[in-house]
């Protein structure tokens, strides 16, 4: 662990520990995914403990425990429980279909892991349309112990994409902010955990705000925004190695970063004349181009998905609007929201078409919406009164974004067509500002 | 419990600003022309004889001049302009920092919860902008003032209705 003193004019403390390869979250702030409503009919599936060939009584590790966790908390599956199996095979031949269907189940996957050596291991799975009889899946992979859990991750995104046609993003991540404590005691964490809420680490922690992260399109940095030191700035933070650079400490605001599609640029937010306005910067050559003029705030800028035009946020025609420019210098900037007099924090859908926003009612409410970007359609897809910062799933089929229970601030996620609805709260503590990392690399 | 915590947050200041004043800030009989003048004034002399830093509480009426009590502005529902109540004080405080040139003040601004943090980083720095204008007119320099936003990351106080929102609504005027 390394930790950066930073200047303490008044004897508070100012300081942020970094964890090089992130300390783990302890239980209590661990979240938890509760589904809230799913869809009207989930697929009925079975999932059969796997089969264990190996030295010793148990598995290294339950497989089954993990797929079934993924799925029925995809609110589009209905698993059946273990203690409702009437058997239990873990190879093809051992499946009677005529069973299965008297379960009412429609989908069965089954597997065992095979111990190869030391740490070594084979796994084997099969997916089966009970109905038909016929077998969807069938595929073995070798795998280390460590890599078991993201393994039964990979297997629940094949199952989940071969039985509802949407790619899996069980073995994706979130970054999230918590603030714990009130006060000079406050504490701001940003953690970066599985999808599942697992393995959440600290990547940074201060007695100063941590706001605004954003995942580089390979999912192998974060940038954010943090005020040690009573002054606002975005880093570039390694995951892999904790490292971590100031890509911008100006005067005033530095703020809303987010990378371009290819990765080499940020788009990011500054005051340097006083006011806030869009800006580029080129991680390699450090130049910096200013994309808006205007004395009105402009900020939150997304990249479209050609990396050739921004979507921000704009208050020249009063309340905060969306609006659409070139990335480029001296660009005539497009006003593209109309409905309501609130609409901000844009974040683009995976296939370019959509934006997720804020979008406050006519009862002041906030809540997050989807906005078609060539037919100007707003659709309303939460029903709180602060929900705030949405961010699309990699697959484009989910929304997290952050909302309020009573007084806590909890995540909470929204399929794009409305239908399953989660809620993710840690035990104590503020989580919010999710971001969903980009599809794990292969 | 939410104001005395605000109260306390104030009196720190005052004491911290009390102790940078006697020790290097207010050069002698540099004190501003009008308004708070003679309280600026009495502090600087009262002051002289104690160790560094310690100012009295009460009792004595050349303890923390009422200029430095006022270090928050609040501000409407999606405003960032001075609201008349606020002209004087911030008038003292531009003429404060126009007669001690050495003087410096970091203008934090605020939001309320509502929206999105980012926008209301921006509601936050443009109310900074508001008070960093008024204290240029009132003879403060550039060099005096820095300005940064909180947006509604650090609230002065915990909840989800107006009364909670109009005291999170702020600049506060901290010197250094």
């Amino acid at each position: 662990m390394h930790c950066i003193s930073t200047g303490s004019r008044w004897g508070m403390r100012a300081f942020v520990c970094l964890m090089l390869a992130g300390v783990a979250v302890s239980a209590h702030a661990q979240l938890r995914i509760r589904i809230t409503s799913g869809v009207e009919r989930p697929v009925p599936i079975a999932i059969v403990p796997f089969g264990w060939q190996g030295s010793g009584g148990a598995a290294p590790f339950d497989l089954a425990a993990v797929i079934t966790a993924d799925l029925g908390n995809s609110g589009r599956f209905a698993p059946l429980p273990t203690s409702d199996m009437v058997s239990r095979p873990t190879e093809p031949s051992q499946v009677n279909f005529q069973n299965w269907r008297l379960l009412e189940t429609d989908v069965l996957l089954i597997g065992r892991i095979v111990e190869d050596g030391v740490d070594r291991y084979t796994i084997v799975f099969q997916l089966f349309d009970v109905l038909r009889g016929e077998q969807l899946l069938a595929f073995r992979v070798a795998r280390a112990g460590a890599e078991l859990r993201e393994t039964a991750h990979q297997i629940a995104n094949m199952v989940f994409e071969e039985v509802t046609g949407i790619p899996g993003v069980f073995d994706t991540r979130i970054a999230y902010v918590t603030e714990t404590g009130e006060g000079d005691a406050r504490e701001y964490r940003l953690i970066v955990a599985d999808a599942d809420g697992e393995n959440a680490r600290i990547i940074a922690e201060s007695p100063q705000p941590l706001m605004s992260p954003a995942w580089s399109p390979d999912g192998r940095r974060v940038a954010y925004v943090s005020f040690e030191g009573n002054q606002s700035a975005i880093y570039l933070q390694t995951l892999r190695t904790g490292n971590r650079e100031v890509v911008s400490r100006r005067a005033g605001v530095n703020g809303a970063p987010v990378f371009s599609p290819d990765g080499r640029q940020l788009a990011l937010t500054l005051s340097l004349d006083g006011n806030l306005d869009l800006y580029t910067l080129d991680l390699a050559t450090q130049v910096l181009r200013r994309i808006t003029e205007n004395p009105a705030i402009d900020t939150e800028a997304v990249w479209s998905a050609d990396g050739r035009s921004l979507f921000f946020v704009s208050d020249r025609a009063g309340g905060p609007q969306i609006y659409r420019t070139e990335a480029v210098p001296g660009s005539r900037a497009e006003r593209l929201t109309f409905e309501g007099r609130y609409n901000t924090r844009p974040r683009l859908s995976p296939d370019g078409r959509q934006l997720a926003l804020i979008h406050r009612d006519a009862s002041s409410n906030d809540r997050i919406a989807t906005f078609d970007i060539d037919t100007g359609l707003l659709q309303v897809l939460t029903d709180g009164r602060l929900d705030e910062s949405p961010s699309f799933a990699p697959n484009g089929a989910v929304i997290i974004y952050a909302t309020r229970v009573g007084r806590q601030g909890v995540l909470a996620s929204v399929s794009t067509d409305g239908r399953v609805r989660q809620q993710i709260a840690a035990a104590a503590g503020e989580v919010r500002e999710p971001v969903w990392s980009p599809f794990a690399l292969p | 419990m939410r104001s005395y915590k605000v109260l306390l947050a104030c009196l720190m200041t005052v004491l911290a600003v009390a102790g940078c004043n006697r020790s290097n800030t207010i050069p002698d009989g540099a004190v501003p022309a009008e308004a708070d003048s003679d309280r600026g004034a009495s502090t600087t002399g009262a002051d002289s004889g104690r160790p560094g830093g310690f100012e009295a509480l009460d009792g004595d009426s050349s303890a923390a001049p009422e200029l430095m009590d006022q270090l928050v502005v609040y501000f409407e529902f999606d405003s960032s302009d001075i609201r008349a109540d606020f002209n004087s004080m911030l008038a003292g405080h531009g003429q404060y920092l126009a007669a001690n040139p050495n003087a410096q003040v970091r203008l934090e601004g605020h939001a309320d919860e509502r929206g999105s943090r980012e926008y209301n980083i921006g509601l936050g720095e443009r109310r900074a902008q508001s008070v960093r204008r008024i204290l240029l007119l009132q003879g403060a320099t550039a060099g005096q003032l820095s300005t940064v936003s909180y947006g509604e990351e650090r609230p002065a106080a915990v909840g989800s209705d107006e009364e909670t929102y109009t005291l999170n609504r702020r600049v506060e005027l901290v010197y250094r």
